[in-house]
């Protein structure tokens, strides 16, 4: 039997809030995250038949919208890729939290991370998915995810450790200037 | 990277810049990246539910309930069955 679509409507917009974290991390944009979370919901109202119910309502619109995303945006996102400073504008860090500046320097970093890994280290380090769970959302092997993920944490670590060195470009000094330029940092 | 550079060490988050480039993830680096992720994502948590999603499934929830209670009337007209 169906579920009824009082219970369907609360387990979607219970779903909202992570399914925007992981939009925004996949298109970059809030706006177009919006969009996305937005066409996810709809698809997974028309296609409710095909939830089974007693399954994970969220892992299912993680999936919904992931194909949305590679069928839908990935082309265009890739054409304003770097166009606009999205993030620093529409979210502002929370008291007691990582910092502005170094918040900063790791969104740019792991936006640096191809899309597959980029994802898979999102899904378990930050939505709350089990392995299993990513794999079936991002439709293969269990082993694929754990070696994207491993490759991903390599990978930052390799970034945001030649972030560190001076020689490489501005010095954190100077990216605290411009970033306070660009991005509004309060940061002193 | 420069080889004659010793590996350096960068404190905060445990990173070896080791000029083999074999970056060794210790608990450190995991456990750091793991609380920038995680910080990341509750900066949108934080946010809370939009209102536009909320009107979306308002406006999805009323069009299925007007179709179910059409289907029910339907139903009635033909079977004369119980109401489920």
């Amino acid at each position: 039997m169906a579920p009824s679509t009082k219970s369907v409507r609360a387990a979607m917009l219970a779903a909202v809030p992570s399914l925007r974290a992981f939009a925004i991390s996949l298109c970059r944009n809030v706006d177009r995250a919006d969009d996305l979370v937005q066409e996810a919901l709809l698809r997974g109202w028309a296609h409710l038949d095909s939830f089974e119910p007693g399954t994970n309502m969220s892992a299912w619109l993680f999936t919904i919208l992931r194909n949305v995303f590679r069928s839908e945006y990935r082309r265009r996102w890739r054409e304003v890729e770097d166009a606009d400073g999205f993030y620093s504008e529409s979210l502002t860090s929370l008291p007691g939290q990582t910092s502005h500046l170094e918040m900063d320097e790791f969104r740019k970093a792991l936006m640096l991370l191809p899309p597959d890994q980029r994802e898979s280290l999102v899904l378990v380090g930050a939505s709350g998915f089990s392995y299993d769970e990513t794999a079936q959302i991002c439709g293969c092997a269990v082993g694929t995810i754990k070696s994207r993920v491993n490759r991903a944490r390599r990978r930052l670590a390799e970034i945001l450790s030649i972030e560190s060195v001076d020689d490489f470009g501005p010095d954190r000094e100077t990216r605290a200037v411009i970033s306070s330029a660009v991005g509004g940092s309060r940061e002193s | 990277m420069n080889k004659d550079k010793a590996p350096r060490i960068r404190s905060d988050i445990g990173v070896y810049e080791n000029p083999e480039s074999t970056v060794k993830l210790g608990t450190d680096i995991e456990a750091k990246i793991g609380l920038q992720l995680r910080a990341m994502y509750s900066q949108v948590l934080s946010q809370g539910i939009p209102d536009r999603f909320a009107k979306i499934l308002d406006r999805l929830d009323e069009t299925a309930s007007d179709q179910a209670e059409a289907a029910r009337m339907t139903d009635n007209e033909v079977s004369n069955g119980p109401i489920h």
